[in-house]
Protein backbone atom coordinates (compact mmCIF):
# COMPACT_ATOMS: atom_id res chain seq x y z
CA UNK A 1 0.00 0.00 0.00
CA UNK A 2 2.53 2.53 0.83
CA UNK A 3 6.61 2.51 0.29
CA UNK A 4 8.95 4.77 1.69
CA UNK A 5 12.42 4.18 -0.28
CA UNK A 6 15.57 6.29 1.15
CA UNK A 7 13.54 9.16 2.42
CA UNK A 8 15.66 11.85 3.66
CA UNK A 9 14.54 15.69 4.89
CA UNK A 10 16.64 18.40 5.84
CA UNK A 11 15.95 21.55 8.12
CA UNK A 12 18.59 23.56 6.65
CA UNK A 13 21.82 21.58 7.86
CA UNK A 14 19.68 19.64 10.20
CA UNK A 15 19.11 15.94 9.11
CA UNK A 16 15.52 15.46 10.51
CA UNK A 17 14.97 11.85 8.83
CA UNK A 18 18.04 9.90 7.26
CA UNK A 19 17.45 7.59 4.69
CA UNK A 20 14.39 5.74 6.01
CA UNK A 21 12.85 2.87 4.44
CA UNK A 22 9.51 0.90 5.14
CA UNK A 23 6.69 -0.60 3.57
CA UNK A 24 3.23 -1.29 4.80
CA UNK A 25 0.66 -3.71 3.47
CA UNK A 26 -2.79 -3.07 3.16
CA UNK A 27 -5.11 -3.36 6.02
CA UNK A 28 -2.14 -3.13 8.72
CA UNK A 29 -1.48 -0.72 11.43
CA UNK A 30 1.53 0.33 11.83
CA UNK A 31 2.86 2.68 14.83
CA UNK A 32 5.82 4.51 14.46
CA UNK A 33 7.60 4.72 18.17
CA UNK A 34 10.42 7.41 19.02
CA UNK A 35 11.22 10.00 21.71
CA UNK A 36 10.24 13.96 21.07
CA UNK A 37 12.00 15.15 17.95
CA UNK A 38 13.48 11.76 16.36
CA UNK A 39 11.41 12.47 13.09
CA UNK A 40 8.31 10.91 13.59
CA UNK A 41 6.45 13.74 12.36
CA UNK A 42 8.79 15.14 9.75
CA UNK A 43 8.11 11.22 8.46
CA UNK A 44 4.59 12.00 8.59
CA UNK A 45 4.19 15.32 7.11
CA UNK A 46 6.39 14.24 4.03
CA UNK A 47 3.58 10.96 3.48
CA UNK A 48 0.65 13.17 3.55
CA UNK A 49 2.05 15.68 1.03
CA UNK A 50 2.72 18.42 3.30
CA UNK A 51 6.25 18.44 3.12
CA UNK A 52 8.60 17.95 0.41
CA UNK A 53 11.35 15.56 0.73
CA UNK A 54 14.93 16.27 0.49
CA UNK A 55 15.35 13.30 -1.11
CA UNK A 56 13.94 10.01 -1.55
CA UNK A 57 10.60 8.53 -2.76
CA UNK A 58 7.10 7.59 -0.85
CA UNK A 59 4.53 5.76 -3.24
CA UNK A 60 0.93 5.22 -2.73
CA UNK A 61 -1.23 2.68 -4.05
CA UNK A 62 1.64 3.05 -6.72
CA UNK A 63 1.13 6.37 -7.46
CA UNK A 64 4.34 8.67 -6.12
CA UNK A 65 3.59 11.54 -3.54
CA UNK A 66 5.84 13.83 -6.37
CA UNK A 67 4.15 13.44 -9.22
CA UNK A 68 0.10 12.25 -8.32
CA UNK A 69 -0.20 14.40 -4.61
CA UNK A 70 -4.15 15.34 -5.40
CA UNK A 71 -5.29 11.80 -6.05
CA UNK A 72 -3.08 10.53 -3.07
CA UNK A 73 -4.30 13.11 -0.86
CA UNK A 74 -8.01 12.41 -1.71
CA UNK A 75 -7.15 8.44 -0.37
CA UNK A 76 -5.63 10.12 2.63
CA UNK A 77 -7.16 11.32 6.28
CA UNK A 78 -4.73 13.19 8.30
CA UNK A 79 -4.75 14.20 11.48
CA UNK A 80 -1.73 16.47 12.49
CA UNK A 81 -0.29 16.48 15.99
CA UNK A 82 -2.84 18.41 18.56
CA UNK A 83 -5.28 18.97 15.95
CA UNK A 84 -4.97 22.61 14.40
CA UNK A 85 -8.35 23.17 13.57
CA UNK A 86 -10.02 26.79 13.03
CA UNK A 87 -10.71 28.12 16.63
CA UNK A 88 -13.50 30.54 15.01
CA UNK A 89 -15.51 28.07 13.44
CA UNK A 90 -18.34 25.71 14.83
CA UNK A 91 -17.90 22.10 14.77
CA UNK A 92 -20.70 21.36 12.23
CA UNK A 93 -19.84 24.02 9.93
CA UNK A 94 -15.98 23.00 10.19
CA UNK A 95 -17.36 19.66 9.29
CA UNK A 96 -19.66 20.98 6.78
CA UNK A 97 -16.41 22.61 5.21
CA UNK A 98 -14.44 19.64 5.37
CA UNK A 99 -17.03 17.57 3.42
CA UNK A 100 -17.68 20.27 0.57
CA UNK A 101 -13.88 20.38 0.49
CA UNK A 102 -14.30 16.11 0.31
CA UNK A 103 -16.72 16.65 -2.71
CA UNK A 104 -19.68 14.68 -0.67
CA UNK A 105 -22.50 16.23 -1.70
CA UNK A 106 -26.23 16.79 -0.83
CA UNK A 107 -27.82 14.25 1.27
CA UNK A 108 -24.84 12.44 1.35
CA UNK A 109 -22.93 14.88 3.50
CA UNK A 110 -25.50 15.40 6.04
CA UNK A 111 -25.54 11.49 6.84
CA UNK A 112 -22.07 11.25 6.91
CA UNK A 113 -21.09 14.21 9.48
CA UNK A 114 -23.96 12.38 11.58
CA UNK A 115 -22.65 8.96 11.31
CA UNK A 116 -18.68 10.48 12.18
CA UNK A 117 -20.24 12.46 15.00
CA UNK A 118 -21.74 9.55 16.59
CA UNK A 119 -18.24 7.62 15.84
CA UNK A 120 -16.05 9.98 17.10
CA UNK A 121 -18.52 11.14 19.89
CA UNK A 122 -18.96 14.68 19.74
CA UNK A 123 -22.72 15.06 19.08
CA UNK A 124 -23.20 17.46 22.29
CA UNK A 125 -20.54 20.31 20.65
CA UNK A 126 -21.62 20.45 17.55
CA UNK A 127 -22.56 24.14 17.83
CA UNK A 128 -19.73 25.12 20.13
CA UNK A 129 -16.69 27.12 18.54
CA UNK A 130 -13.73 25.12 18.25
CA UNK A 131 -11.62 27.28 20.21
CA UNK A 132 -13.71 26.43 23.34
CA UNK A 133 -13.25 23.28 23.00
CA UNK A 134 -11.37 20.92 25.50
CA UNK A 135 -8.33 19.00 23.72
CA UNK A 136 -10.12 15.93 24.50
CA UNK A 137 -12.78 17.03 21.90
CA UNK A 138 -10.70 18.77 19.92
CA UNK A 139 -8.56 15.90 19.08
CA UNK A 140 -12.30 14.13 18.66
CA UNK A 141 -12.86 16.76 15.82
CA UNK A 142 -9.87 15.92 13.84
CA UNK A 143 -10.31 12.38 14.13
CA UNK A 144 -13.55 12.74 12.77
CA UNK A 145 -11.62 15.49 10.34
CA UNK A 146 -9.74 12.76 8.89
CA UNK A 147 -11.72 10.21 8.77
CA UNK A 148 -14.37 12.46 6.08
CA UNK A 149 -13.71 11.20 3.01
CA UNK A 150 -13.80 7.03 4.68
CA UNK A 151 -9.76 7.29 3.52
CA UNK A 152 -7.82 4.38 2.41
CA UNK A 153 -4.89 5.09 4.46
CA UNK A 154 -4.93 7.15 8.14
CA UNK A 155 -2.50 9.00 9.50
CA UNK A 156 -2.48 10.04 12.76
CA UNK A 157 0.41 12.15 14.83
CA UNK A 158 -0.19 11.16 18.60
CA UNK A 159 -3.61 10.60 18.11
CA UNK A 160 -4.63 9.97 21.94
CA UNK A 161 -1.85 13.28 23.13
CA UNK A 162 -3.83 15.23 25.66
CA UNK A 163 -6.93 12.51 26.42
CA UNK A 164 -8.23 11.27 29.38
CA UNK A 165 -7.93 7.30 29.99
CA UNK A 166 -11.10 6.58 29.23
CA UNK A 167 -10.91 8.67 25.81
CA UNK A 168 -8.29 7.08 25.39
CA UNK A 169 -9.76 3.63 25.33
CA UNK A 170 -12.29 4.67 23.09
CA UNK A 171 -9.96 6.33 20.76
CA UNK A 172 -7.91 2.97 20.55
CA UNK A 173 -10.80 1.06 20.15
CA UNK A 174 -12.06 3.65 17.80
CA UNK A 175 -8.75 2.83 15.72
CA UNK A 176 -8.58 -0.85 15.78
CA UNK A 177 -11.92 -0.76 14.58
CA UNK A 178 -11.05 1.14 11.66
CA UNK A 179 -7.71 -0.99 11.23
CA UNK A 180 -10.03 -4.00 10.41
CA UNK A 181 -10.42 -2.76 6.54
CA UNK A 182 -7.76 0.90 6.79
CA UNK A 183 -4.57 1.05 6.26
CA UNK A 184 -3.52 3.03 9.20
CA UNK A 185 -0.08 4.69 10.20
CA UNK A 186 0.11 6.44 13.70
CA UNK A 187 2.87 8.14 15.49
CA UNK A 188 3.29 8.06 19.17
CA UNK A 189 5.74 7.96 22.05
CA UNK A 190 3.73 6.17 24.53
CA UNK A 191 4.50 2.12 24.26
CA UNK A 192 1.37 0.76 25.77
CA UNK A 193 -0.28 2.37 23.01
CA UNK A 194 2.09 0.83 20.52
CA UNK A 195 1.61 -2.27 22.24
CA UNK A 196 -2.37 -2.12 22.35
CA UNK A 197 -3.33 -1.11 18.92
CA UNK A 198 -0.69 -1.82 16.67
CA UNK A 199 0.18 -4.60 14.11
CA UNK A 200 3.24 -3.39 13.77
CA UNK A 201 5.69 -1.05 15.03
CA UNK A 202 8.98 0.79 13.67
CA UNK A 203 11.07 2.09 16.41
CA UNK A 204 13.13 5.83 15.43
CA UNK A 205 15.64 7.41 16.54
CA UNK A 206 17.26 10.33 15.27
CA UNK A 207 15.80 10.23 12.10
CA UNK A 208 16.28 6.28 11.59
CA UNK A 209 14.75 3.34 11.71
CA UNK A 210 16.02 1.22 14.30
CA UNK A 211 13.92 -1.88 14.85
CA UNK A 212 10.86 -2.78 12.40
CA UNK A 213 9.21 -5.99 12.94
CA UNK A 214 6.01 -7.15 14.14
CA UNK A 215 4.78 -6.17 17.66
CA UNK A 216 5.45 -9.50 18.99
CA UNK A 217 8.58 -10.61 17.25
CA UNK A 218 9.79 -7.56 18.77
CA UNK A 219 8.90 -8.71 22.16
CA UNK A 220 10.03 -11.88 21.84
CA UNK A 221 13.30 -10.48 20.49
CA UNK A 222 14.23 -8.59 23.07
CA UNK A 223 15.80 -11.67 24.14
CA UNK A 224 19.03 -11.30 26.24
CA UNK A 225 19.02 -11.90 29.84
CA UNK A 226 16.18 -11.94 32.42
CA UNK A 227 16.35 -10.16 36.05
CA UNK A 228 14.88 -11.32 39.07
CA UNK A 229 14.93 -8.43 42.07
CA UNK A 230 14.72 -9.96 45.74
CA UNK A 231 14.42 -8.18 49.00
CA UNK A 232 15.41 -10.02 52.07
CA UNK A 233 15.92 -9.04 55.92
CA UNK A 234 18.33 -10.01 58.24
CA UNK A 235 20.85 -11.43 55.45
CA UNK A 236 24.09 -11.26 54.53
CA UNK A 237 25.91 -10.32 51.44
CA UNK A 238 27.92 -12.92 50.91
CA UNK A 239 25.86 -15.22 52.56
CA UNK A 240 23.44 -14.96 49.90
CA UNK A 241 25.50 -14.92 47.22
CA UNK A 242 27.18 -17.59 47.67
CA UNK A 243 23.80 -19.72 48.45
CA UNK A 244 22.09 -18.45 45.48
CA UNK A 245 24.94 -18.91 42.98
CA UNK A 246 24.80 -22.44 43.93
CA UNK A 247 21.64 -22.71 41.95
CA UNK A 248 22.42 -23.73 38.13
CA UNK A 249 21.82 -21.33 35.71
CA UNK A 250 22.10 -18.06 38.35
CA UNK A 251 25.04 -16.10 36.54
CA UNK A 252 25.27 -13.37 39.01
CA UNK A 253 24.47 -11.46 41.80
CA UNK A 254 24.59 -7.79 42.31
CA UNK A 255 24.00 -5.94 45.62
CA UNK A 256 21.34 -3.10 44.84
CA UNK A 257 21.67 -1.89 48.43
CA UNK A 258 21.84 -2.71 51.65
CA UNK A 259 20.62 -0.95 55.38
CA UNK A 260 21.21 -2.89 58.36
CA UNK A 261 17.68 -4.74 58.28
CA UNK A 262 17.49 -5.27 54.39
CA UNK A 263 19.48 -6.42 51.51
CA UNK A 264 18.13 -5.40 47.87
CA UNK A 265 19.87 -8.14 45.05
CA UNK A 266 19.64 -8.97 41.54
CA UNK A 267 19.86 -12.29 39.65
CA UNK A 268 20.95 -12.39 36.39
CA UNK A 269 19.64 -15.61 34.55
CA UNK A 270 19.26 -16.92 30.96
CA UNK A 271 15.31 -16.86 29.91
CA UNK A 272 15.53 -20.46 29.13
CA UNK A 273 14.48 -21.62 32.26
CA UNK A 274 12.38 -20.50 35.03
CA UNK A 275 14.47 -20.33 38.39
CA UNK A 276 12.07 -19.11 40.59
CA UNK A 277 11.18 -22.14 42.35
CA UNK A 278 14.76 -22.99 42.82
CA UNK A 279 14.81 -19.64 44.42
CA UNK A 280 12.72 -19.73 46.81
CA UNK A 281 13.27 -23.29 47.93
CA UNK A 282 16.91 -22.18 48.62
CA UNK A 283 15.51 -19.21 50.20
CA UNK A 284 13.17 -20.75 52.62
CA UNK A 285 16.20 -23.54 53.90
CA UNK A 286 17.79 -20.29 55.32
CA UNK A 287 15.98 -18.06 57.89
CA UNK A 288 16.25 -15.28 55.89
CA UNK A 289 12.67 -13.36 55.59
CA UNK A 290 11.91 -12.58 52.09
CA UNK A 291 10.11 -9.02 52.02
CA UNK A 292 9.85 -8.58 47.98
CA UNK A 293 10.20 -11.11 45.17
CA UNK A 294 9.69 -10.07 41.67
CA UNK A 295 11.19 -11.15 37.41
CA UNK A 296 11.16 -8.03 35.04
CA UNK A 297 10.03 -8.87 31.80
CA UNK A 298 12.08 -7.62 29.20
CA UNK A 299 8.94 -5.29 27.40
CA UNK A 300 9.04 -2.91 24.61
CA UNK A 301 9.90 -0.28 27.04
CA UNK A 302 13.44 -1.80 27.33
CA UNK A 303 13.97 -2.63 24.06
CA UNK A 304 12.85 1.14 23.21
CA UNK A 305 15.20 2.52 25.60
CA UNK A 306 17.82 0.58 24.60
CA UNK A 307 17.92 1.50 21.38
CA UNK A 308 17.08 4.61 21.66
CA UNK A 309 19.43 5.60 23.98
CA UNK A 310 21.52 8.83 23.81
CA UNK A 311 24.99 7.23 22.14
CA UNK B 1 -12.25 25.12 -9.36
CA UNK B 2 -14.83 23.88 -7.35
CA UNK B 3 -12.59 23.97 -3.73
CA UNK B 4 -11.70 27.80 -5.12
CA UNK B 5 -15.84 28.43 -4.32
CA UNK B 6 -15.47 26.31 -1.17
CA UNK B 7 -12.57 28.37 0.57
CA UNK B 8 -14.14 31.46 -0.45
CA UNK B 9 -17.28 30.94 1.33
CA UNK B 10 -15.81 29.80 4.24
CA UNK B 11 -13.40 32.58 4.12
CA UNK B 12 -15.93 35.09 3.61
CA UNK B 13 -18.24 33.61 6.11
CA UNK B 14 -15.61 33.48 8.95
CA UNK B 15 -15.38 37.28 8.20
CA UNK B 16 -18.98 37.72 9.34
CA UNK B 17 -18.83 35.16 12.24
CA UNK B 18 -15.79 37.13 13.86
CA UNK B 19 -16.24 40.82 14.31
CA UNK B 20 -13.75 41.35 12.09
CA UNK B 21 -15.90 42.41 8.83
CA UNK B 22 -18.35 44.87 11.11
CA UNK B 23 -15.28 46.56 12.62
CA UNK B 24 -13.49 47.33 9.45
CA UNK B 25 -16.74 48.03 7.77
CA UNK B 26 -17.58 50.33 10.52
CA UNK B 27 -14.45 52.49 10.55
CA UNK B 28 -14.17 52.69 6.73
CA UNK B 29 -17.52 54.22 6.87
CA UNK B 30 -17.00 56.72 9.14
CA UNK B 31 -13.31 57.80 7.74
CA UNK B 32 -14.54 58.11 4.47
CA UNK B 33 -17.85 59.53 5.62
CA UNK B 34 -16.58 61.84 7.45
CA UNK B 35 -13.72 62.98 5.54
CA UNK B 36 -15.72 63.49 2.42
CA UNK B 37 -18.81 65.31 4.26
CA UNK B 38 -16.98 67.54 6.27
CA UNK B 39 -15.73 69.19 3.40
CA UNK B 40 -18.58 68.68 0.74
CA UNK B 41 -20.73 71.73 1.27
CA UNK B 42 -17.44 73.59 1.61
CA UNK B 43 -16.98 73.04 -2.31
CA UNK B 44 -20.43 73.00 -2.74
CA UNK B 45 -20.38 70.92 -5.98
CA UNK B 46 -22.56 67.70 -6.62
CA UNK B 47 -19.49 65.09 -7.57
CA UNK B 48 -17.74 62.33 -5.24
CA UNK B 49 -14.57 63.80 -5.98
CA UNK B 50 -13.02 64.26 -2.41
CA UNK B 51 -14.15 60.38 -1.69
CA UNK B 52 -12.23 59.17 -4.52
CA UNK B 53 -9.04 61.45 -3.64
CA UNK B 54 -9.40 59.48 -0.27
CA UNK B 55 -9.94 56.27 -1.48
CA UNK B 56 -6.82 55.14 -1.81
CA UNK B 57 -4.95 56.34 1.34
CA UNK B 58 -8.16 54.66 3.07
CA UNK B 59 -7.81 52.18 1.10
CA UNK B 60 -4.03 51.39 2.04
CA UNK B 61 -5.00 51.21 5.97
CA UNK B 62 -8.32 49.44 5.90
CA UNK B 63 -7.24 46.62 3.10
CA UNK B 64 -4.24 45.21 4.94
CA UNK B 65 -6.61 44.95 7.95
CA UNK B 66 -8.52 42.94 5.87
CA UNK B 67 -5.84 40.67 4.67
CA UNK B 68 -3.48 40.14 7.56
CA UNK B 69 -5.33 36.92 8.51
CA UNK B 70 -5.68 35.18 5.69
CA UNK B 71 -2.21 33.06 5.70
CA UNK B 72 -0.35 34.32 8.47
CA UNK B 73 -3.52 32.82 10.86
CA UNK B 74 -2.79 29.44 9.24
CA UNK B 75 0.63 29.22 9.51
CA UNK B 76 0.28 30.32 13.21
CA UNK B 77 -2.25 27.71 14.23
CA UNK B 78 -1.23 25.02 11.83
CA UNK B 79 -4.27 24.80 10.05
CA UNK B 80 -2.65 25.40 7.35
CA UNK B 81 -1.76 21.16 7.38
CA UNK B 82 -4.91 20.49 7.57
CA UNK B 83 -5.67 22.93 4.50
CA UNK B 84 -3.02 21.43 2.59
CA UNK B 85 -3.25 17.88 3.49
CA UNK B 86 -6.92 17.75 2.11
CA UNK B 87 -7.13 17.64 -1.80
CA UNK B 88 -6.66 21.30 -2.42
CA UNK B 89 -3.64 22.84 -4.32
CA UNK B 90 -1.73 26.50 -3.49
CA UNK B 91 -3.65 27.80 -6.59
CA UNK B 92 -6.90 26.89 -4.72
CA UNK B 93 -6.11 28.26 -1.77
CA UNK B 94 -4.63 31.57 -3.11
CA UNK B 95 -7.32 32.38 -5.38
CA UNK B 96 -10.73 31.49 -2.59
CA UNK B 97 -8.66 33.51 0.09
CA UNK B 98 -8.15 36.28 -2.57
CA UNK B 99 -11.66 36.60 -3.76
CA UNK B 100 -13.33 36.75 0.05
CA UNK B 101 -10.80 39.61 0.63
CA UNK B 102 -11.70 41.20 -2.72
CA UNK B 103 -15.93 40.55 -2.01
CA UNK B 104 -15.27 41.83 1.32
CA UNK B 105 -14.13 45.24 -0.03
CA UNK B 106 -17.13 44.96 -2.45
CA UNK B 107 -19.86 44.55 0.97
CA UNK B 108 -17.48 47.31 2.58
CA UNK B 109 -18.74 49.78 -0.71
CA UNK B 110 -22.01 48.86 -0.77
CA UNK B 111 -23.11 51.31 2.01
CA UNK B 112 -21.28 53.87 0.72
CA UNK B 113 -23.65 54.17 -2.41
CA UNK B 114 -25.98 56.39 -0.18
CA UNK B 115 -23.15 59.37 -0.42
CA UNK B 116 -24.22 59.69 -4.46
CA UNK B 117 -27.71 59.15 -3.96
CA UNK B 118 -27.42 61.93 -0.71
CA UNK B 119 -25.24 64.13 -3.44
CA UNK B 120 -27.70 63.74 -6.18
CA UNK B 121 -30.89 65.26 -4.26
CA UNK B 122 -28.82 67.89 -4.07
CA UNK B 123 -27.83 68.61 -7.43
CA UNK B 124 -27.01 67.34 -10.92
CA UNK B 125 -24.62 64.66 -10.34
CA UNK B 126 -22.65 63.30 -13.09
CA UNK B 127 -23.51 59.48 -12.91
CA UNK B 128 -20.02 58.39 -15.41
CA UNK B 129 -17.50 59.33 -13.10
CA UNK B 130 -19.08 58.00 -10.10
CA UNK B 131 -19.74 54.41 -11.82
CA UNK B 132 -15.88 54.88 -12.89
CA UNK B 133 -14.80 55.46 -9.50
CA UNK B 134 -16.60 52.41 -8.21
CA UNK B 135 -15.79 50.32 -10.66
CA UNK B 136 -12.20 52.03 -9.73
CA UNK B 137 -12.78 50.95 -6.25
CA UNK B 138 -13.01 47.57 -6.87
CA UNK B 139 -9.54 46.94 -9.50
CA UNK B 140 -7.89 48.83 -6.63
CA UNK B 141 -9.21 46.58 -3.84
CA UNK B 142 -8.65 43.91 -5.59
CA UNK B 143 -4.73 45.00 -6.12
CA UNK B 144 -4.13 46.04 -2.82
CA UNK B 145 -5.97 42.49 -1.54
CA UNK B 146 -3.36 40.84 -3.64
CA UNK B 147 -0.78 42.48 -2.06
CA UNK B 148 -1.98 42.32 1.42
CA UNK B 149 -2.36 38.25 0.79
CA UNK B 150 1.14 38.15 -0.58
CA UNK B 151 2.39 40.25 2.87
CA UNK B 152 0.04 37.48 5.05
CA UNK B 153 2.16 34.79 3.74
CA UNK B 154 5.41 36.42 4.54
CA UNK B 155 4.62 35.54 8.36
CA UNK B 156 2.99 34.07 10.94
CA UNK B 157 2.36 37.23 12.92
CA UNK B 158 -0.49 39.18 11.69
CA UNK B 159 0.90 42.20 13.20
CA UNK B 160 3.47 42.34 10.73
CA UNK B 161 1.68 41.57 7.58
CA UNK B 162 -0.06 44.10 8.47
CA UNK B 163 2.51 46.42 8.82
CA UNK B 164 4.28 44.87 5.73
CA UNK B 165 1.09 45.52 3.60
CA UNK B 166 0.27 48.64 4.73
CA UNK B 167 4.05 49.52 4.10
CA UNK B 168 3.56 48.07 0.06
CA UNK B 169 0.39 49.91 -0.65
CA UNK B 170 1.17 52.99 0.87
CA UNK B 171 4.39 53.11 -1.23
CA UNK B 172 1.79 52.34 -4.17
CA UNK B 173 -0.08 54.90 -3.83
CA UNK B 174 1.90 57.83 -3.10
CA UNK B 175 4.78 56.94 -5.21
CA UNK B 176 3.85 58.86 -7.92
CA UNK B 177 2.76 61.88 -5.68
CA UNK B 178 6.82 61.49 -4.40
CA UNK B 179 8.26 61.54 -8.22
CA UNK B 180 10.21 65.38 -7.24
CA UNK B 181 12.96 63.15 -5.51
CA UNK B 182 13.69 61.13 -8.62
CA UNK B 183 15.92 62.31 -11.90
CA UNK B 184 13.74 63.33 -14.70
CA UNK B 185 14.66 60.13 -16.55
CA UNK B 186 12.53 57.72 -14.22
CA UNK B 187 9.62 59.77 -14.13
CA UNK B 188 7.59 58.02 -16.72
CA UNK B 189 8.27 54.82 -14.73
CA UNK B 190 7.37 55.68 -11.53
CA UNK B 191 4.49 57.37 -12.12
CA UNK B 192 3.10 54.46 -14.62
CA UNK B 193 3.55 52.28 -10.76
CA UNK B 194 0.94 54.41 -9.01
CA UNK B 195 -1.42 53.14 -8.29
CA UNK B 196 -3.53 56.23 -7.14
CA UNK B 197 -2.35 57.59 -11.01
CA UNK B 198 -4.38 54.67 -12.55
CA UNK B 199 -7.39 55.13 -10.01
CA UNK B 200 -8.09 58.60 -10.56
CA UNK B 201 -7.20 58.35 -14.11
CA UNK B 202 -10.75 55.58 -13.71
CA UNK B 203 -12.67 57.62 -11.37
CA UNK B 204 -12.92 60.55 -13.98
CA UNK B 205 -15.21 58.16 -15.56
CA UNK B 206 -12.52 57.01 -18.27
CA UNK B 207 -11.81 53.38 -18.95
CA UNK B 208 -8.65 52.55 -20.39
CA UNK B 209 -7.43 49.41 -21.01
CA UNK B 210 -3.82 50.73 -19.71
CA UNK B 211 -5.35 51.37 -16.24
CA UNK B 212 -7.09 48.08 -16.20
CA UNK B 213 -3.78 46.20 -17.15
CA UNK B 214 -1.84 47.84 -14.19
CA UNK B 215 -4.41 46.40 -11.91
CA UNK B 216 -4.53 43.04 -13.21
CA UNK B 217 -0.67 43.29 -13.05
CA UNK B 218 -0.45 44.25 -9.79
CA UNK B 219 -3.08 41.51 -8.58
CA UNK B 220 -1.39 38.68 -10.38
CA UNK B 221 2.31 39.95 -9.33
CA UNK B 222 0.92 39.86 -5.82
CA UNK B 223 -1.04 36.47 -5.92
CA UNK B 224 2.47 34.62 -8.24
CA UNK B 225 4.27 35.96 -5.00
CA UNK B 226 2.18 35.20 -2.48
CA UNK B 227 2.18 31.45 -4.32
CA UNK B 228 5.97 31.14 -4.17
CA UNK B 229 6.05 31.94 -0.61
CA UNK B 230 3.89 29.05 0.39
CA UNK B 231 5.66 26.90 -1.81
CA UNK B 232 9.12 28.40 -0.67
CA UNK B 233 7.88 27.01 3.25
CA UNK B 234 6.83 23.61 2.29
Amino acid sequence: MIQVKNLTKYYHTLCAVDQINFDIKKGEILGLLGPNGAGKTTTLRMLTGYLQPSSGSIFVKGLSVDAHILEIKKILGYLPESAPLYHDMLVFDYLNYVAAIRQINGDQKIGRIRQLADLCGINEVMHQPIGELSKGYKQRVGLAHAMMNDPEVLVLDEPTSGLDPNQIVEIRKIIKEIGKEKTIILSTHILSEAEATCDRIAIINQGKIVADDSTESLKRSAGGKHIMYLSLQDADFSAVQNALEGINGIEGVTRISETPNTLDISLTYQPTDDLRPDVYRKIKETDWILLDFHQETRSLENIFRELTRES
Amino acid sequence: MRQVVHIFRKEFSTYFVSPIAYIVIAIFLLVTGWFFFSTFFIFNQANLRTFYTLLPIVFAFVIPAITMRLISEEINVGSDEILLTMPVTFRDVILGKFLASVALVVAMMIPTVAYPLTVSFMGQLDWGPVIGGYVGAAFLGAAFSAVGLFASALTRNQIIAFIIGLAICFTLTLIDKMLYFLPQSLLGVFSYLGADFHFQNIAKGIIDSRDILYFVSVCFVGLYAAYLTLLQRH
